[in-house]
């Protein structure tokens, strides 16, 4: 397809320093300190460094002793390094009445987060299939609005969506959250797995037609397999975004059953008592290690799905 | 409207694709019940004067009379359009350049990309008590600046009216460049090597080939993105409240806090019905016709 010659041109059209040293071309060597690469690697740097410092002020701050953080400034390292907030965010924290710290709001969150992944997902992947595979006439229709839902502000819908909860018995409970997560995640997933299935070679779908397999059939057995990787993105964005929900968490939880975010919150911004900047950072760093530790791990898949669902649009 | 002729023409039409419409319930009952259903008796309600409970005494505009002479209103609605259309631009400028940076073949780009996207992964609760801390005046950057020797400096913008909605867009757009950059680089992999041949071939300069040839190639992604950061923007809610609570005295108040407030503490629910519904109004005259455009007007091909 390609011979060298025109690979050479392709990497020589990517330096932009070669556009002004219009001379010879080809298989010139890369010098390891171009200009090119000082300012490029130079601004990555820069722009790196600017997104880690608040997880290193973070971390930092979390480490050191209340006195300390009076005396020094927040960028240095601790001198004496103290676990203290940590157990204190995680035991002890007050929030309100409560002091039993923010190990209450993690297990609310848990309990919150792994059913609402399992539902709306399960919900969204059959949709997203239908969708794209078995067009009936409406769908379309109906598709238009999910989306168009997906900028009508939550706030318009917040209060029917506590009546009906409290119509069927679910408001304040566990499983309405669960309900509510299912729903609003739904246009984005929706059309996460819409546009995955339609990228589906429809040859694949209609032999397995002619085979005779049925909407079920062809879903569990042709297209779950080969969405695997669609379904590890969906359950990414979904635990990173119910695990950092707010606003559901305030609404339709009770204080008892509040989600770590909102549990967080209340801790750290509470007016009362004195301020402990290193509890608070830790509690922080607590409550992003879950989603934080998700994405670590997950990187590249990540950002593939992310990729896999956006571009086709 | 569309296709629907010739190939639907046939017996049993409601009992065709049974199974795919009983498993679009969810999404139906959603679409129907909850979004369209949900939205018309949130609006049908804002004309009342609903106090505690929702009551049908309708009371023509007086909620959008008091609304409009609220200063606490106006206030948000001036924050929302200033962090709206700045983050817009600078998402967008951002998240390019840096996909841009990160597509020239350099070294270490995974490590790049992970930290670039890790904040997206965080809380927006998580972000605003971060950003409150880095940007706590006694503490934080304006200390570490005077002590530096520059007594004068002042950047203190969560206690200060008129910046604080700076203070809340730079958090903001720490954690939301991420995604967006990530969006954008996906968009350029996808761009033909082919193209990037024949601009060196004609010679036309790289700022050029991306300005001209690349982004308007690009049109779905960056279609995506502003979905993405618009609707992001309308919700700004957690990220206020987390880093400032809305002050200092009321600066950094956003309209979805308005609506949470006097729906759930000041017990005025008719006032919130019709700041929610002012909300999806303003989202309405922008989104409607897109969404049209985008999804009724043509198959998707």
């Amino acid at each position: 397809m390609a011979d060298i010659q025109t690979l050479n041109t392709v990497a020589a059209g990517i330096d932009p320093v070669a556009d002004r040293m219009s001379g010879p071309q080809g298989a010139r060597p890369r010098r390891a300190l171009s200009r090119r690469n000082i300012f490029l690697y130079g601004t990555l740097i820069l722009v790196a460094a600017y997104y880690l410092v608040p997880l290193y002020v973070m971390i930092v701050t979390s480490l050191k002793g209340m006195p300390e953080i009076r005396l020094g400034n927040i960028f240095s390292p601790p001198v004496e390094i103290t676990f203290e907030p940590w157990v204190k965010a995680w035991a002890t924290a007050c929030t309100g009445l409560n002091c039993d710290g923010l190990s209450r709001g993690f297990w609310n969150s848990v309990q919150i987060t792994v059913p609402s992944v399992i539902f709306s997902i399960a919900v969204a992947s059959v949709n997203g299939y239908a969708l794209a595979n078995w067009r009936f006439k409406g769908a379309d229709t109906f598709f238009t609005i999910l989306i168009v839902g997906a900028f009508i502000p939550y706030q318009v819908m917040i209060y029917p969506i506590v009546i009906l909860l409290r119509e069927i018995g679910l408001y304040g409970s566990l499983w309405g959250l669960v309900i509510v997560h299912s729903i609003f995640g739904m246009p984005i997933l929706t059309l996460l797995f819409r546009n995955y299935f339609s990228s589906v070679p429809e040859e694949l779908f209609k032999a397995a037609r002619v085979d005779g397999a049925g909407f079920w059939r062809i879903y569990f057995v042709i297209m779950l397999p080969m969405a695997l990787p669609i379904f590890v993105v969906a359950i990414i964005l979904q635990i990173t975004g119910i695990w950092n929900d707010f606003l559901f968490g305030v609404i339709y939880t009770k204080p008892d059953t509040y989600p770590m975010t909102v549990q967080l919150n209340n801790i750290v911004n509470s007016v009362q008592g004195v301020k402990e900047y290193n509890v608070n950072m830790a509690a922080t760093i607590l409550t992003g290690l879950v989603p934080l530790a998700v994405y670590f791990v997950s990187g590249k898949l990540f950002v593939r799905g992310i990729a896999a669902g956006a571009v086709k649009g | 409207m569309s296709t629907s002729g010739n190939a639907q023409r046939r017996p049993s039409q409601l009992f065709r694709n049974l199974n795919a419409k009983v498993a679009s319930i969810p999404m139906i009952l959603t679409a129907l019940l909850v979004f369209l259903g949900g939205t018309v008796w949130t609006i049908v309600y804002s004309f009342t004067n609903s106090k505690l409970l929702p009551r049908l005494k309708f009371v023509g505009l007086d909620q959008y009379e008091r609304l409009w002479s609220a200063p606490r209103w106006l206030t948000s609605i001036e924050n929302l359009l200033v962090y709206g259309v700045l983050s817009l631009i600078f998402s967008l400028v951002i998240g390019f350049v840096l996909a841009a940076l990160l597509d020239q073949k350099i070294r270490f780009e995974g490590v790049f990309r992970t930290i670039f996207l890790y904040p997206f992964a965080l809380s927006f609760v998580v972000t605003g008590l971060t950003w409150q801390w880095i940007l706590n005046p006694d503490f934080g950057v304006q200390n570490i600046v005077r002590a530096m020797g520059w007594e004068s400096f002042t950047f203190n913008p969560l206690y200060d009216q008129d910046i604080v909605i700076y203070g809340i867009l730079i958090a903001g757009l720490w954690q939301g460049t991420g995604l967006i950059m990530c969006l954008m680089l996906a968009g350029l992999r996808g761009i033909d090597e082919d193209i990037w041949k024949a601009a060196r071939v004609d010679g036309i300069p790289m700022w050029k080939t991306y300005l001209f040839i690349v982004i308007p190639m690009m049109r779905p992604v960056f279609i995506t993105t502003l979905v993405i950061i618009a609707s992001g923007i309308v919700r700004l809610y957690d990220l206020v409240v987390a880093q400032t609570s809305g002050g200092p005295g009321g600066a950094s108040e956003v309209p979805a806090k308005y609506v949470y407030d006097y729906m759930f503490l000041a017990q005025n629910l008719g006032q919130g019905f019709a700041a929610s519904t002012m909300m999806l109004l303003s989202v309405a005259i922008i989104v409607v016709p897109w969404a049209y455009l985008e999804f009724g007007g043509h198959k998707r091909g």
